[in-house]
């Protein structure tokens, strides 16, 4: 076998500077650009949010005009998913997938490669039109919501630089998703059948058959809008032919199935640490890959729950009802295994612990809020207020967010071969846990209330719970400076970690020294 | 050697079969999706969608003299097409089976010719799939020259087997401007 290797792991003379990550096929340095392109991403998108929070200050215009305003909520939206939470997703499949399944690295370094250098040009080309007006303020970026419905979208100047974008996202994902399909297929060490995958890999491989079933019908939605707009077709205009409501259809069949490619990866990192430090084995693996399949089923078959109110029939209605529902039956059973895991077991709460804990309490409140959502006539009174923000930002921000930062300071000292200072790191998740509770919780409330979303404006009867989420959302964005501060401080140096890292710590990549070596597994591992 | 050209050729089966689902689902999401969408609205009656008949097969229908049903007209211009539109009755009373007419009034409040195209739509949505109409001017594409009006027929009939707690039916149009896809007719 290392025989047969030498041969294609023979350059470890790779260039330096700026030539080593432009042309990097390795995995764990692709890994590393994915997490550095998320954060940089995730501070723009979160400074979007901190203008909106700042203007939701008080109610009356203080800061911004309305068209920055509806700019600031469309792209912190599109900027937030596509740019910082699935990238990061794909970043830590990069840099973990291979070190846990026993792989060299991926299945195709040059796609790799690829895919990751398209991201940049892709939200480039997705913010550029902002700085396009006669000065900031008038700028012209796309400003429908990140849903881009059509008509309205349809009417977006600069509708091009948007779809062009898009696809160019989409190839990045799909590109991304083959290669770890192909990797997880392919490239196991002898003797990890499929079953004996870790439950991160699992959710990974299914994420990946996720984002290749729906990303090319989002590019069909864009490229819908696109030839309405440019080449005379009528998908959506009703002069023509077409059903604005088509496109409701199209987007949320390509939408819903997302909203599981955002939170399943974090169900995995969950699943990895949860095991470790509460030194017990991950209680129910089995059910936990069938639960993770029966979601990504069910995700293709509700997508009409988020547009209720749009006409349907009741049997439409009672149908997307019931199916939503249902899918808090798998979701609960991840969440119970969970619980059961950390039964009886011998925790210590460490960083990475008190964020996975934190994932699977908060990510459940905004599960309850779903089916909250789920019931059709209720939606009715929810549908499109801050309730809605509320629910969507419980389960993003507290699930897929807060999995990813577990997952970054689980594996760092791994990546780093240094700990991190466990002080910082346990202010950085306080600070951060009571700001993201600040900011969303009485969202529930004005919600309630009837404070419709995506507006720059409100009635005085919202000031007080909208002073109170401004508040909080700036403590939640600043403290995130500290997790920058950690990780700068780990990368430069600390106290070593060795090889296990963590005492209760399982699987292949606790097998490698700290750092992980540039090329790792050159001779596959035993599983036995 | 082997081994590494059998995983070559593992993975590009692999990147082969994925390609063809990709290009299999974006078929799926740019094609079939909206024909898939008019087929389930068409079959189904969703959308407000009132069926075409001919004279002869409206002139066969039993009049149900025992019931009277309301039937309102509305009409919204969309605000890119520079026209007047309206209904010259709001409402109307007609018998189940019974055949109408009405007209609608347009007109070109611009300087230059404007093609449009009317959209309707009839609430409650159970009553369309017993609403039919054997001439109507959404029909086709209506061009008014500039300063132009036009009377705009819509003959129509409710089945007699409408549903008995169906009281008032609307018949909804909006006429947005087709320039963009004007016929040569």
């Amino acid at each position: 076998m290392s025989e047969t290797m030498t041969h294609d792991t023979h350059h470890d003379e790779h260039p330096s500077g700026i030539k080593r990550w432009l042309f990097t096929t390795n995995h764990k340095d692709i890994g590393t650009l994915y997490l550095w392109f998320s954060f940089i991403m995730f501070m723009l998108g979160g400074a979007m949010a901190l203008v909106i929070r700042a203007e939701l200050f008080q109610p009356g215009m203080q800061i911004v005009d309305p068209n920055f305003f509806n700019m600031m909520t469309t792209l912190h939206g599109l900027i937030m998913v596509f740019g910082a939470i699935m990238p990061a997703f794909v970043g830590l499949a990069n840099w973990q997938v291979p070190l846990m399944i026993g792989a060299p690295d991926m299945a195709l370094p040059r796609m790799n490669n690829w895919s990751f250098w398209i991201l940049p040009f892709a939200a480039t080309m997705l913010v550029a039109p902002m700085f396009m007006g006669d000065n900031f303020m008038s700028g012209q970026g796309p400003a429908f919501g990140w849903t881009f419905y059509a008509p309205l979208s349809g009417q977006y100047d600069k509708l091009a630089f948007f779809v062009f974008a898009v696809h160019l996202l989409g190839f990045s994902s799909i590109m991304g998703s083959i290669n770890i399909i192909a990797t997880i297929l392919n490239m196991r060490a002898p003797g990890m059948t499929l079953m004996k995958m870790p439950m991160f890999v699992w959710t990974w491989l299914i994420t990946a058959f996720l984002l290749i079933a729906v990303m090319p019908v989002l590019a069909g939605a864009v490229t819908m809008l696109l030839t309405d707009k440019y080449f005379g077709t009528s998908f959506f205009d009703a002069a023509g032919g077409g059903d604005p409501v088509l496109f409701q259809h199209v987007f949320w069949f390509f939408g819903h199935p997302e909203v599981y490619i955002m939170i399943l990866p974090a169900f995995g990192i969950i699943s990895e640490i949860i095991p470790t430090f509460a030194r017990k084995k991950l209680f129910g693996y089995a059910s936990m890959v069938y639960a993770v399949a029966s979601i990504a089923f069910l995700s293709f078959i509700v997508w009409a729950h988020h547009m209720f109110t749009v006409g349907m029939p009741v049997a439409g209605e009672l149908y997307f009802m019931y199916a939503t529902v249902m899918i808090a039956v798998p979701t609960a059973v991840k969440v119970f295994n969970w619980a059961t895991t950390m039964w009886r077991g011998s925790m210590t709460f460490e960083t990475p612990m008190l964020w996975a804990v934190g994932t699977v309490f908060l990510f459940t409140i905004g599960g309850f809020t779903g089916l909250m959502l789920g019931v059709a006539p209720a939606d009715f009174q929810y549908h499109d207020t801050y309730f809605v923000v509320a629910h969507f930002h419980y389960v993003l921000v507290s699930g897929a967010l807060f999995g990813i930062i577990a997952g970054v300071m689980y594996w760092l000292p791994k990546w780093t071969g240094n700990m991190y200072n466990e002080g910082l790191g346990k202010l950085h998740f306080w600070l951060t846990m009571i700001g993201m509770n600040l900011t969303f919780f009485p969202m529930h409330f004005t919600g309630l209330a009837g404070m419709p979303r995506r507006y720059s404006d409100y009635p005085l009867q919202f000031a007080e719970f909208n002073q109170i989420s401004t508040i909080g959302a700036f403590i939640f964005g600043f403290s995130q400076l500290i997790m920058l501060y950690l990780i700068i401080k780990c990368i430069k140096g600390g106290e070593k970690a060795t090889d296990e890292v963590w005492e209760g710590s399982h699987g292949l990549e606790w097998t490698l020294p700290s750092p992980a070596p540039y090329h790792s597994f050159d001779t596959a591992p035993e599983i036995k | 050697m082997s081994q590494q050209q059998d995983l070559r050729a593992a993975n590009k089966r692999v990147v082969r079969k994925i390609l063809l689902i990709v290009v299999g689902m974006f078929a799926f999401g740019y094609v079939a999706l909206p024909q898939l969408y008019n087929l389930i609205c068409d079959s189904f009656g969703l959308n407000g969608q009132a069926e075409q008949v001919s004279k002869a097969a409206a002139g066969e229908v039993k009049v149900d003299k025992s019931r009277t049903v309301t039937v309102a007209f509305s009409s919204i211009v969309n605000s890119r097409l520079p026209w007047g539109f309206e209904p010259q009755v709001k409402e109307i009373q007609l018998h189940p089976g019974e055949l109408k007419k009405v007209n609608y009034i347009a007109r070109n409040l611009s300087g230059s010719d404007v093609v449009g195209q009317a959209i309707y739509s009839v609430t409650p949505v159970e009553a369309a799939r017993y609403f039919k109409k054997t001439e109507c001017f959404c029909y086709t594409q209506q061009t008014l020259k500039s300063g132009e009006s036009k009377d705009m027929p819509v003959l129509f009939m409710l089945e007699p087997d409408l549903p008995e707690n169906i009281k008032t039916v609307t018949l909804s149009y909006t006429f947005f401007r087709a320039d963009k896809y004007a016929k040569s007719n």
